[in-house]
């Protein structure tokens, strides 16, 4: 019998993610608006507000995931965590650094390279809790005698992934890297890129993980096209980093090798997501409202992130598209279109199994309007921002204020969405944010009158 | 391993003082280098010869409707301006000339390397 407060922890996590989604959002659309009307709270500077809004979002991204691992290996699958004070530890580390970055980027001290614009001794804490966080992932799963579905592999190499791609993002502090900058761009794009790859194991484990719980079976997590999923993934994490540095001075072969390694991945995990969305029971949809919706919401984002990943990997097309909001429009894309929507769907998922009896946790009127405002703004902000980089792209004078009035509409309609969309996932964040208070409280699981 | 650069001088200590300044101010939030980086302000990979140093003194020294005027002093301004003098000489952004493959890789002439 595993105690109730076995992956609790969890949800603690999850609830900070869910807070940091929305100051996050909040600090994206100011900087929106800065972007097109400069006067906009001068006094926050845009220099402030983009790394706010990225690194609270990247943290979105991170808490959930790590959440939900937290959550599911003792929850729902009997293995015990091995140390919860180590998993307390991580998450008043995290708070703690968290706090600590926030604040530093307010009082504009900053120091480190685009993405970890904090200074570099920040990154002590969260390098040590990440320590602590694989030790207690890998003695968790160690008991465990059976072969590993693939989301726990996708778990496992994202976290050794994020550990090395965390310390190379932080190689320009030695002086061989930091002498010549094309080898430090290139290590630190390359650092990035692995990076991403990293989180994207982590969400992707997710996603398998949610999907076979749903469908109810674990065919989706053992069969061969979840392993080729697997390898490709990692074969792209570890090779496919280079289309971020095609316009930057290195040997061809970096450039033609990520050229043909990119972008697998994406197709692969799409086809897993359809083949499992056809395969389910009407019965299930149904009792899994809402991590459903949020579910093929990912699925369709992927084919459009595909596309245009696809797009923008050919070199001759990178010509035009590197360097434009285009690029802005895949990380969007895939930040929120199918990392969010895969983590929103995992709390959803969650909130469905620890409040069976309460029907608005399953399908709610509120989630659905949050959702379709969501989705719909953010396919307007994408398309405004293809657009606006194909502006900036195609543009041949010589002065960047013309093109900038130039593409001035798109951006208008980029920023307008911006609000829309922040909106739609606030009203989804409000609703999971207090069912998730709901599974904390002591009373969970009881049954509850509907208009509750 | 790909990434040498022997046709360049290593930085110089000022360029060096620039380039943490650069850092520090973060002004990598709105300007890129070789099309990386934020998208409010232009791309300085080749600022200094497309324009001139002086250009770009001016601009960080007074400030634009879009770039608050930093308050730096004129060793502080030397040394960026020597930063980005050094981000220069390291290549071409975007590429001038070069060559589309039929398999759509391109093969950039202009590259110092």
């Amino acid at each position: 019998m595993i105690a109730r407060d076995d992956g609790m922890i969890g949800i603690h996590f999850m609830r900070l993610g869910m807070l940091a989604l929305a100051l996050g959002l909040f600090f994206g659309v100011i900087g929106s608006f800065q972007f097109l009307f400069p006067e906009f709270l001068r006094e926050l500077l845009f220099t402030k507000t983009r790394p706010l809004h990225v690194s609270l979002v990247v943290s979105w991204i991170f808490l959930i995931a790590i959440g939900g691992i937290y959550f599911y290996l003792p929850r729902q699958n009997n293995l015990k965590l091995w140390s919860y004070k180590a998993a307390n530890i991580h998450f008043w580390v995290f708070i703690v650094t968290g706090l600590a970055i926030l604040f530093s980027y307010l009082a504009g001290k900053f120091g480190g390279r685009e993405y970890f614009e904090f200074p570099a001794a920040l990154s002590v804490p969260i390098f040590l809790s990440w320590i602590l966080f694989g030790v207690n992932y890998f003695r968790t799963l160690r008991p465990r005698k059976e072969p590993w579905p693939v989301y726990y592999w996708m778990w496992g190499t994202g976290i050794v992934f994020f550990f090395i791609t965390f310390c190379e993002a932080y190689l320009w502090l030695i002086p061989y890297f930091r002498e010549s900058m094309i080898r430090e761009i290139i290590v630190q794009w390359k650092s990035y890129g692995a990076l991403t790859g990293s989180w994207n194991m982590l969400v992707y484990g997710t996603a398998i993980y949610v999907a076979t719980r749903i469908a109810g079976e674990e065919k989706t997590a053992t069969s061969k096209m979840a392993y080729s999923l697997y390898f490709l993934g990692l074969f792209n994490l570890m090779f496919g980093w280079a289309h971020h540095t095609y316009l930057v001075p290195s040997e061809t072969w970096i450039r033609t090798f990520a050229y043909f390694v990119s972008m697998t991945e994406l197709f692969i995990l799409g086809k897993i997501l359809w083949d499992w969305r056809g395969s389910l029971e009407t019965f299930r949809k149904h009792k899994y409202c809402n991590a459903y919706s949020f579910m093929v919401a990912a699925d369709i984002w992927v084919f459009v992130n595909l596309i245009l990943a696809l797009f923008i990997s050919v070199p001759a097309f990178n010509l035009i598209t590197h360097g434009t909001h285009i690029t802005v429009a895949h990380a969007m894309g895939s930040t929120i279109g199918i990392n969010t929507m895969i983590l929103l769907s995992s709390i959803f998922y969650v909130i469905r199994e620890e409040l069976p009896e309460r029907a608005h946790a399953a399908c709610s009127d509120q989630v659905r309007i949050g959702y379709w405002t969501a989705n719909i703004s953010l396919a307007v902000f994408f398309t405004a921002l293809v657009l606006a980089g194909f502006g900036r792209g195609l543009y041949d004078g010589l002065s960047f204020q013309d093109m900038m009035v130039q593409i001035r509409p798109f951006l208008l309609v980029f920023a307008a969405s911006g609000v829309t969309l922040m909106v739609g996932l606030w009203i989804v964040l409000w609703h999971a944010y207090r069912l998730t208070g709901q599974v904390l409280s002591p009373a969970a699981g009881e049954p509850v009158p509907d208009a509750a | 391993m790909g990434t040498e650069a022997a046709h360049l001088e290593p930085m110089s200590d000022e360029a060096r003082v620039g380039q943490d300044l650069f850092q520090a101010h973060n002004c990598i939030a709105c300007h890129q280098f070789y099309g990386l980086g934020g998208y409010m302000g232009p791309d300085l990979t080749n600022v200094t010869s497309s324009y001139s140093p002086m250009y770009a003194r001016a601009f960080i020294m007074n400030g634009t409707a879009n770039m608050p005027k930093f308050d730096l002093s004129d060793e502080e301004l030397d040394a960026i301006v020597a930063y980005l003098e050094f981000v220069d000489e390291t290549g071409t952004y975007p590429p001038k000339e070069y060559r589309v493959r039929w398999f759509g890789t391109v093969e950039q002439e202009d590259d110092p390397r």
